[in-house]
């Protein structure tokens, strides 16, 4: 069957600093797969590349089988791959209502109409149920910059589902959030991403909700899978205890970490404000 | 077709101005306010695309463009017809603006802002050096007509210029008004608050502001062709930085709150020159000046914020996160 997301031999350099090496990556219909790794692994790095944001240097990226390579982010979205942001990327002086819209009526079509109103009776009530699906209904009026993080975290990425897509990559859905509330965060978009039947690609530092919710990991490191399997076993991996969980004291793989933080610094440098 | 309260509003106003116009008001305050009525026309046009975040400063452009049209329709091309005069104006700017909108719109901020200026001054040069059209002197605009009849000065065409004014300005503003409201004027302002969650939404910004750049372009052109009905001349100072700085002070004025705004700036701009030019004739920059000062301190969102309080819904106390600590990790 052809994977929903392939990337073959995916590269990515910021100068002398490699952020992604050689990833070859398959995401077959339905699958939760976690993305695992310390800062500067690479795993925003990949996100960006798959979704159009950041060109990579060499490679191949391929949804359903067509290659995506080159294509804008906005006709990737179309294609059906959607993001959320680790810093939830909203619409901040408009309502929570006018955001969820403005994404209803984008989905419908890539062309805007001039005259016709934005607020009609069918995207508000469609708007309402997706709330309340979230959760966060008892914000519908208010400005998003009067909304708290994690019911942020939790529009954006019900804006992210809003085109129907076949494919949900989520950014650190959890960051930023209280320990106390990721559970309930997590809980509602697995739900609705269960009830829309996606397959979903989330990178996540906490294992305790990676363990709960994937069926697959992923686990980076200086830009490369060192990784790939179920939890259980990756987890359990030697390499991954070394060098991504921090269950051991290694302290040259500590330093090689932190020198992968500069290749998270370099994309940043690059205009990735979003990662 | 259903109106809302603006709507209604609108066409009231528009009524009420031409009843006013046409039976009480001097001829003088007519004319100021068909000027400043043409004027806020362009700033319509700098509204629009300050809703989408970006700040014209050569709105003169098109302006000039409008005037110019105006002018040169009857001038080289033997049109009289008031109405298409005012739509070759419009087409001029749409057709520029569709040339220059595929460089200006990959721009953002100071850039946009400096590089609209730098069209405008280009015209302005090229205006200047032009023996044909009169160089600085410009020239004048030559008899119209509107419905068959001969328009040519005095107070019948102040009055004619007067109604076509408000009638312009009012169908473009109940067409504006509707626009705000639209998918495309929403999506404006979101490009506005979030360029990159527009782009993930599967929409280019970059071809919804040159939308809006054409539309806003067509806008002011109106304003310029009807300036120079009014006037009966046209110059090059349309299309001078000083000009389109202007616009951009009365959309400040006004603020972006409603399609009444640009309208009321212009208006209260026009009195408050022309009462600082009677009282203070070496002063009225400095009187100009601190109004503005006073506006930027004291009303931030322009003239029009008077009016309104945008209703902000209070955040409950309980959600799905802690609202108590906005839901960030201590």
């Amino acid at each position: 069957m052809t994977p929903i997301l392939e990337t073959r031999k995916l590269n990515k350099s910021f100068g002398a600093v490699t952020a992604a090496k050689d990833l070859n990556v398959k995401i077959g219909k339905g699958e939760i797969v976690g993305v695992i790794g310390a800062n500067g692994a690479g795993k925003t790095t990949f996100i960006n590349m798959v979704t159009g944001y950041l060109p990579p240097t060499s490679g191949e990226i391929l949804m359903d089988g067509r290659p995506i390579l080159g294509l804008a982010p906005r006709a990737i979205t179309r294609s059906g791959l959607a993001r959320s942001f680790q810093v939830a990327q909203l619409f901040p002086e408009l309502t929570v209502l006018d955001n969820l819209v403005i994404a209803l009526a984008a989905a419908e079509s890539p062309h805007p109409s001039f005259l016709k109103p934005l607020h009609t009776k069918a995207r508000v009530a469609k708007a309402e149920e997706i709330l309340g699906e979230f959760k966060v209904g008892a914000y519908r009026d208010a400005r998003v910059t009067a909304v708290p993080q994690g019911s942020r975290k939790l529009i954006d990425i019900a804006m992210a589902m809003i085109g129907n897509p076949k494919m949900l990559l989520l950014d650190e859905p959890t960051s930023g959030v209280s320990v106390d509330e990721k559970g309930d965060l997590m809980d509602t978009v697995m739900a609705a991403v269960h009830h829309h039947g996606l397959t979903v690609l989330f990178v996540e530092h906490d294992m305790d909700v990676v363990r709960r919710y994937v069926s697959r990991i992923l686990a980076f490191y200086s830009g490369e899978i060192i990784a790939d399997g179920p939890p259980d076993a990756v987890l359990a991996d030697a390499r991954v205890r070394e060098l991504v969980t921090g269950h051991s004291d290694h302290k040259g793989a500590e330093q090689k970490g932190a020198d992968h933080k500069s290749a998270e610094h370099a994309a940043a440098q690059q205009g990735s404000s979003v990662a | 077709m259903r109106l809302d309260k603006t709507e209604l509003a609108l066409v009231g106003l528009a009524v009420v101005l031409m009843l006013a116009g046409t039976l009480a008001a001097p001829g003088w305050l007519i004319f100021l306010i068909t000027v400043a009525l043409a004027k806020a026309l362009v700033v319509q046009g700098v509204v629009m695309q300050m809703k989408a975040g970006l700040v014209s400063f050569g709105q003169g452009l098109f302006y000039c463009v409008g005037g110019y049209a105006v002018g040169m329709g009857g001038q080289f091309l033997g049109l009289n017809a008031g109405l298409v005069l005012l739509a070759l104006g419009v087409i001029a700017a749409v057709v520029l603006a569709m040339v220059l909108g595929l460089l200006l719109t990959r721009y953002r901020e100071i850039f946009f802002a400096m590089l609209s200026l730098a069209f405008s001054m280009i015209l302005y040069g090229v205006l200047v050096k032009s023996q044909e059209l009169g160089s600085t002197d410009g020239f004048n605009v030559k008899a119209w007509t509107l419905l068959g009849r001969t328009i040519e000065g005095g107070e019948q065409a102040t009055h004619t210029v007067f109604i076509l004014t408000v009638l312009t300005a009012a169908t473009v503003a109940f067409i504006l008004h509707r626009f705000y409201r639209s998918a495309m004027g929403m999506t404006c302002e979101a490009i506005r608050e979030n360029e990159v969650r527009v782009e993930f939404l599967g929409l280019s910004p970059r071809w919804i502001n040159y939308a809006n750049y054409v539309a806003a372009a067509a806008v002011s052109a109106l304003g310029g062709g009807l300036t120079a009905l009014a006037t009966g001349h046209v110059d090059p100072d349309m299309a001078y930085w000083t000009t389109s700085g202007e616009f951009v002070f009365i959309a400040l004025l006004g603020g972006t709150g409603s399609v009444f705004a640009p309208f009321l700036a212009a208006i209260v701009f026009a009195l408050v020159r022309t009462y600082a030019i009677e009282f203070l004739p070496n002063a009225w920059q400095m009187i100009l000046g601190f109004t503005l000062l006073g506006i930027v301190v004291f009303l931030p969102k322009g003239l029009w914020s008077l009016f309104t309080r945008r209703a902000v819904a209070p955040v409950p106390s309980s959600s799905p996160t802690n609202a108590r600590t906005g839901g960030v990790r201590a």
